[in-house]
């Protein structure tokens, strides 16, 4: 089997890790950094990943997506209110919002695959071979759609997503893999977008999730949200000047803003340097003011905490360990509000940022089957129900069971001779099926005509390891099974997706055979370079055919370059290699005494 | 699937008092047995019966493992119906509870009448309180009498008073339940959802 690679796909960076000897181990790119940044930028040049398309966030603002995460597997009301303050263009439909690229639509899953298509590329040039595999982690309160839409992102990256791990989870295994958390522990998990809490017991091997619980609309984006706020009341009451409007300037001050609060998780206060183009904006910025700030954004996070809690049947004094997770938790203010909430210091002695990954490889190597003594149980994090009449939803799944689970539930017609019955299946806490997530509908359909009240449909909704749901429906009188039309509420469908994967292909030979032009002309003008030199040093020692034939071979290969044709350029290349080939060899014999001499010179030169 | 119920899955016979610790060792190894993380290099029709035989291992062990829920999967495996986790349907009040719900429903207008702040709904609070009491006792003595069960099973005795006995006691735990919810709502402490998951 080829490798299974473990991916944290994050709002701010990402992350791919493999188990090697039994340690979980990040793999980093070449030039030796873990973490890549979750930013893709669509320049005249291609599409560029990471810190390349970091360089663009001001520049090319309009074309340089970040935070994709918050939009996966969103509709337009889930984020109307954040579209706003981003400045790439994303075109509001109620399914699957899309981010405008010049003419074209992208959506989210499509952003994601272009950050999980550069980890695998990483990891193959790491191992030398083809990735095919891996498992993806997802916030633990992800809903369906949002899962679904990751998995969608790995098929578009030619990724097969082997499970959808929980964060927090994946964090748990990490620590447990190395013994360093045991009895019932807490994940709290603070990342660049999404915040989640989960309760574990952790015994003899056994990851055994009790509760979950969290929001995935919180994280550091937010924060540096609230401190850009701050410093535009700031510069409107120092400099005269609203900045709002202005996406440069509003990118400028989000990243100053996520550096200042980054440094002042270390230091006490520090000084914000913006140059715009009127004035250069200068602020002190203390540690207080920052947690002035976000105070009640971290409160919010206690509501989650006390949920799971009490789901678990626990209280706070129960909890062994607490665990912090995601590179928000780096900031005192949050350890000190984890830290009362339940009476105990926490701890993070694995890396925060990378230890969801490390967790994701942990997983991956149990699926491969080189871990067989450790046994995760997690749980759906959200209640699982159908609308019944008068818009009440019926509970077929509570929130907090153990995964995989499934729930049968019987439905008959109404109507003589009706043939098709449709359900509401929604996902979420709420009495009324209006306040909770619509998942999908389905229409049963291929019923036999009979009388109303005589069918019965017996419908299993069945939440895989994974917490995608999978619904199979059948008749019990005829045995038939029906067959079920699913429309996703949010999300892509099967189709959508498949045209995505297939898209992948095509530009992606397009991008192999770019890179290759590129290549062959770049090896042409070191020939057609080398040889030009070679005849100005060497012309005199070449015979006039040998001259002519050479003339001949380099004018054709100018021409050839000046195309897009490869292969004309490579043969080209070649043949001038071999008009070359008996003058180079003249010229090495030369080069071989100038050696021999120059060592002499430079053993001269050593011993003085 | 060859197995009908969830005591058998646990190889359990179907009585009410169980060995909690014993219960979770034996999900434990049911589930390394079972789980789809195991069945990952299968064929596809393993790792489906792995998927199907994980989710009823699940299902069994979270309706036995609270000696509340236990009891409420074994009325209604002796009453052969589909039983339903977290249904919505409001239980109707039990007519024993007539006379209190007057009580806290006079106490809820007046405490509505000032606004939620004021004396009343300090009275609303002690009204919740003592309910809260109540629904804990109501648990308490239905888990109680567990072992009576049991025994009328060993012996072959008649079972049906103390079945209904037990129905009625669940019933009237679970209207006790949406009262304290709605007044919690009305006095706007409610945290959380309206179905009470996972510990009874």
């Amino acid at each position: 089997m080829s490798r299974i690679v473990g991916i944290d796909l994050g709002t701010t960076n990402s992350l791919v890790a493999y188990v090697e000897g039994g340690i979980p181990r990040v793999i980093p790119d070449a030039e030796g950094r873990a973490l890549l940044p979750s930013i893709v930028a669509w320049t005249p040049d291609g599409v560029v990943v990471g810190e390349a398309a970091r360089r663009q966030l001001v520049r090319n603002a309009s074309r340089t997506v970040y935070s994709v995460k918050r939009l996966m597997g969103r509709g337009y009301d889930d984020v109307k209110d954040e579209l706003a303050r981003l400045p790439f263009a994303v075109t509001p439909q109620a399914e699957v919002v899309t981010i405008r690229i010049g003419d074209r639509e992208v959506t989210p899953p499509e952003v994601s695959a272009h950050v999980l298509r550069a980890l695998k590329q990483r990891a193959e040039a790491h191992f030398g071979e083809p990735i095919e595999q891996a498992v993806i982690t997802v916030p633990a309160y992800f809903n369906d759609a949002q899962r679904q839409a990751t998995k969608d992102a790995g098929r578009i990256a030619g990724l097969e997503v082997l499970r959808i791990v929980n964060e927090p989870t994946a964090a748990s295994l990490a620590y447990g893999l190395q013994k360093m958390a045991q009895g019932v522990i807490a994940v709290y998990d603070l990342g660049g977008g999404t915040f989640d809490i989960s309760i574990l017991r952790v015994k003899d091997g056994v990851f055994e999730v009790l509760a979950t619980n969290g929001n995935t609309h919180l994280g550091g984006d937010d924060f540096d949200r609230a401190i850009v706020d701050w410093l535009l009341a700031d510069i409107r009451a120092r400099h005269g000047a609203d900045l709002s409007g202005d996406p440069e300037a509003m990118q400028e001050l989000r990243l100053g803003a996520e550096a200042a609060k980054c440094r002042l998780s270390f230091d006490e206060r520090t000084v914000l340097t913006i140059p715009f183009e009127r004035f250069t904006y200068h602020r002190d910025v203390t540690r207080a003011d920052l947690e002035t700030m976000v105070d009640s954004l971290v409160a919010t996070t206690l509501g989650p905490c006390r949920q799971a809690l009490a789901d678990a049947g626990l209280r706070a004094n129960e909890v062994d360990e607490v665990v912090l997770v995601g590179g928000s938790t780096r900031m005192p203010l949050v350890k000190r509000r984890v830290a009362d909430l339940f009476g105990r210091a926490p701890h993070s002695r694995l890396n925060p940022d990378e230890v969801v990954a490390l967790g994701a490889a942990v997983q991956a190597q149990i699926l491969a089957g080189g871990i067989t003594d450790m046994l995760l149980l997690d749980v759906t994090p959200l209640s699982l129900g159908i609308e019944t009449l008068g818009g009440i939803v019926s509970v077929l799944i509570p929130r907090n069971t153990t995964i995989p689970t499934l729930a049968k539930e019987y439905f008959t017609t109404s109507v003589d001779g009706q043939t098709a019955v449709d359900l509401h299946v929604l996902q979420g806490e709420r009495e009324l099926a209006k306040d909770n997530r619509s998942l999908a509908r389905f229409d049963l359909a291929g019923v036999e005509p009979m009388p109303a009240g005589m069918p019965k449909i017996e419908v299993t909704f069945l939440i895989d390891a994974n917490g995608i749901l999978q619904v199979q429906a059948r008749e019990l009188r005829t045995g038939k099974a029906a067959s079920i039309e699913v429309k996703p509420t949010y999300g892509l469908t099967e189709v959508q997706v498949e045209q995505m994967v297939e898209d992948s292909y095509t530009y992606a030979e397009d991008d192999v055979n770019a890179r290759l032009l590129i290549e062959t002309q770049t090896e042409a003008d070191t020939v057609i370079n080398h040889v030009e030199r070679a005849l100005r040093q060497a012309g005199g020692i070449a015979t006039a055919e040998e001259r002519a034939g050479i003339d001949a071979a380099l004018a054709t290969l100018r021409t050839a370059r000046a195309g897009t044709d490869r292969n004309e350029i490579r043969e080209c290349t070649i043949a001038l290699n071999q008009a070359t080939a008996p003058l180079a060899d003249r010229m090495m014999e030369a080069a071989i005494k100038d050696a021999v001499t120059s060592k002499r010179a430079d053993q001269l030169l050593e011993s003085d | 699937m060859t197995v009908t119920d969830y005591f058998t899955v646990f190889g359990l016979p179907r009585k009410l008092v169980v060995d909690g610790p014993a219960l979770q060792r034996r999900f434990y190894e049911l589930s390394r047995e079972h789980h789809p993380d195991f069945h990952q290099g299968a064929a596809a029709a393993r790792q489906a019966e792995a998927l199907a035989q994980s989710a009823m291992v699940n299902r069994a062990y979270r309706a036995l493992r609270d000696p509340l829920s236990r009891v409420e999967y074994l009325i209604a495996l002796e009453e052969g119906r589909e039983v339903r986790e977290g249904a919505t349907e409001k239980p109707r009040a039990p007519r024993e509870l007539l006379e209190e719900m007057l009580e806290v429903q006079e106490a809820l207008e007046e405490a509505k009448a000032e606004g939620m702040g004021g004396e009343a709904a300090g009275r609303l609070r002690e009204e919740r309180a003592r309910l809260e009491a109540r629904y804990a006792a109501e648990g308490e003595a239905i888990v109680g009498r567990g072992a009576e069960w049991d025994r009328l099973v060993d012996e072959g005795g008649d079972r049906k008073p103390l079945l209904e006995w037990f129905k009625q006691r669940l019933a009237t735990r679970a209207y006790l339940r949406t009262v304290i919810d709605d007044l919690s709502d009305a006095l706007g402490e409610r945290e959380g959802s309206h179905v009470s998951h996972r510990r009874h």
